[in-house]
């Protein structure tokens, strides 16, 4: 068994693969993250991210599936679920040991997974699209705090920035510690610094005037629609998953 | 603004609106090509109530104040409550405030008839306007059709909403009778064949000049009551069958009577909400607009009532054991479609994967198959499947003994009411 360190890019992960093949490597298990010595009983090798080694793979890939099918691949790898690499791997090599495009062989357990791993992105995806709650601050722009369980931050812009065209907003994904800016004419990557006043969470000081009065009328539009006689938790637990609720205006 | 009284505003008009209960803000294809506000297309459910349903839309009454006096509606006439009444601006703006925030997809207008119909809808179909084209807003609008309203207003409210919707309330014309003797049926028809229609000859206008406008792009849907009046589930489906058939409609809605008044017409008032039959009825929906099912074969003469202890889909397999058991690597998409535990992904994801290898119990159980129900009516791959011959009535006991339903809490029979 090898392990393999890579950087966590998308290059490292088809560099990496361009190992495996030189090198003739059958049981191995990516990471990603420095090197540490002191691995007693196996043998560790370190991934050097190499632009054309990379490349090249990509090219193979491009050959044996659908721009979707690498499309799906890239964005599952982006999503930095844990324990995952094994997966994209284990895919990546069955694509090149098969002579046809094997995306829809859904009987083998690589491609299988790669599609239950995609679906829960998506999922997740679709959650922050209904979730995010924007708040208008005092400089119009409409600010909005997320923790997603993946890193799918990157797949909302184009969905936020065709809605809200005419506004300036603010996505920001506390746990990863970085968000998207959109100016009313184009988004960018940004981190912010919050002051002692204005966690990241709660932004309240900085709040546009009306605010106040539209989360309380949101709050009160919510509680109004319930119907008592109806009432299951279970079900209403499965939509809104606790861990979301503490950046729903509606559930605080 | 006085946030006070728009806040008792909006509780009264969101309460006396939560009984309607179309959702749905899919099925539009509206862009935001003028650098506005919102667009419209897939439909999103932002939060849900802890009843479980979907928040998607402002759902509101413009006013509760209603010259009707149906026995089911809160809203009647006779019954002693709070009234209250929007005006047009307050609706434009409690909905783009909103919007702006991420909380909804769009606005959800219905209202009490005051004075008469067309009244009632020219007002309704001035808030749509407004959105439209004062505040580029192109963001999910369902307008309620007012029954009795003329032609020219409900085209102006094709032109601006992107769906409409009349409520049938009653499965067939004598419930309606009994409990809402102020409405009659043909009111309603009218309006949704005139949008059929219109629909058609704008679609057919559309194709031929792309800058036509829009109208009524996600079509027009329906609601009946289940359990206030008393018709059996053969009469509701085929009602909704015709209506599917005959009007083009998207979606059929169906909404279990939730006892809100005390009427000798009516359930008494701690009867509970037929929940299970809602759920059934909309399980039997499904099959008849996407598994390819026909209504007498889920209802008939025979069958009047959908069996509240397993979904119709099982039921209609173990009524009809000669079709099975079914080669999974082998039958059409059509027949996979029927075999009670594969849903249509599962079954797509079959017809792609076999391709590739024949499939076995535990690819199925992969791909999301519920294998302990649908092994009773395949063979696979595997030299192990059900070999006992086992009747209709053996298997759904076998099934039941091994789930649990999420309904076991609640009251299981249909209620006998009359």
């Amino acid at each position: 068994m090898y392990t393999l360190i890579y950087d966590g890019t998308f290059e490292g992960l088809l560099t990496a693969i361009f190992e495996i093949y030189e090198l003739k490597l059958f049981h191995v298990k990516l990471i990603k993250g420095e090197w540490r010595s002191g691995a007693l009983f196996e043998e560790v090798l370190q991934i050097v991210t190499d632009e054309n080694r990379a490349a090249r793979v990509l090219e193979g890939l491009r050959k044996k599936l659908s721009a979707a099918g690498i499309q799906r691949l890239y964005i599952a790898h982006m999503a930095e679920m844990e324990h995952e690499e094994s997966t994209l791997i284990g895919f990546i090599r069955y694509v090149f040991d098969s002579d046809q495009n094997i995306e829809e062989d859904y009987g083998n357990k690589y491609v299988m997974r790669l599609s239950e791993i995609i679906k829960m992105i998506r999922r997740e995806r679709h959650r922050m699209e209904a979730f995010v709650r924007f708040q208008k601050l005092k400089d119009e722009i409409f600010y909005s705090a997320i923790e997603p369980d993946f890193n799918v931050l990157p797949l909302l812009i184009k969905h936020f920035k065709n809605r809200y065209a005419d506004q300036k907003w603010i996505i920001y994904d506390i746990k990863r510690s970085y968000g998207i800016y959109y100016d009313l004419h184009d988004t960018q990557y940004i981190s912010l610094d919050f002051s002692e006043t204005n966690k990241p969470g709660n932004v309240i000081a900085a709040f546009s005037e009306d605010e106040g009065i539209y989360q309380h009328l949101w709050k009160n539009y919510f509680n109004s629609v319930n119907i008592t006689s109806r009432k299951n938790t279970r079900l209403h637990l499965r939509h809104i998953p606790k861990r979301y609720w503490r950046h729903l205006t509606e559930k605080i | 603004m006085n946030a006070e009284r728009i806040t008792e505003k909006l509780n009264i008009l969101a309460d006396a609106a939560k009984y309607d209960v179309s959702c749905a803000s899919s099925g539009s294809k509206r862009k935001n090509e003028n650098k506005g506000l919102g667009n419209a297309s897939n439909g999103i459910c932002h939060s849900y109530t802890e009843d479980g349903r979907c928040v998607s839309l402002l759902k509101i009454l413009l006013t509760n104040h209603c010259i009707f006096d149906c026995a089911y509606c809160v809203s009647r006439k006779n019954n002693d409550i709070k009234r209250a009444a929007f005006t047009v601006q307050e609706v434009v703006d409690l909905t783009i405030n909103f919007y702006r925030r991420n909380y909804i997809e769009g606005l959800f207008l219905s209202s009490g008839i005051f004075k008469d119909a067309d009244y009632t809808m020219e007002r309704l179909v001035r808030v749509a306007k407004k959105l439209r084209t004062e505040h580029n807003f192109n963001g999910y609008i369902h307008l309620k059709s007012i029954p009795g309203a003329s032609d020219e207003l409900m085209r102006e409210a094709g032109l601006y909403a992107d769906r409409l919707s009349v409520n049938l309330e009653m499965p067939t014309e004598a419930g309606l009778k009994l409990l809402a003797p102020d409405k009659n049926r043909q009111d309603m028809i009218n309006p949704m064949d005139f949008l059929k229609k219109e629909i058609i000859l704008r679609t057919e206008e559309k194709k031929l000049f792309k800058k036509a406008p829009m109208f009524a792009p996600a079509g027009q849907s329906t609601q009946m009551i289940i359990g206030a009046t008393p018709e059996n589930d053969q009469q509701v489906l085929q009602s909704a069958n015709y209506f599917y058939q005959n009007f083009n409609l998207k979606r059929v809605y169906y909404s279990g009577y939730v006892p809100v008044l005390a009427d000798k017409r009516l359930p008494a008032l701690n009867t509970s909400v037929p929940m299970v039959r809602e759920n059934r009825l909309y399980q039997a929906d499904w099959l008849m607009r996407f598994y390819g099912f026909r209504v007498n074969e889920i209802v008939n003469d025979e069958q009047p009532l959908l069996d509240l202890d397993i979904d119709p889909k099982l039921g209609w397999a173990i009524r009809n054991m000669h079709v099975f058991p079914i080669d999974i690597n082998k039958a059409d998409l059509q027949t996979i479609l029927r075999v009670p535990g594969i849903g249509l992904l599962s079954a797509q994801k079959i017809v792609s994967a076999r391709k590739f290898a024949r499939l076995g119990w535990e690819q199925l159980k992969k791909i999301g198959v519920a294998v302990n129900r649908a092994r009773y009516f395949i063979t696979c791959k595997s030299s192990e499947f059900e070999r006992r011959d086992l009747t209709g009535n053996n298997i759904k006991q076998f099934i039941l003994a091994e789930s649990k339903s999420k309904y076991l809490k609640n009251n299981h029979t249909q209620l006998n009411l009359f």
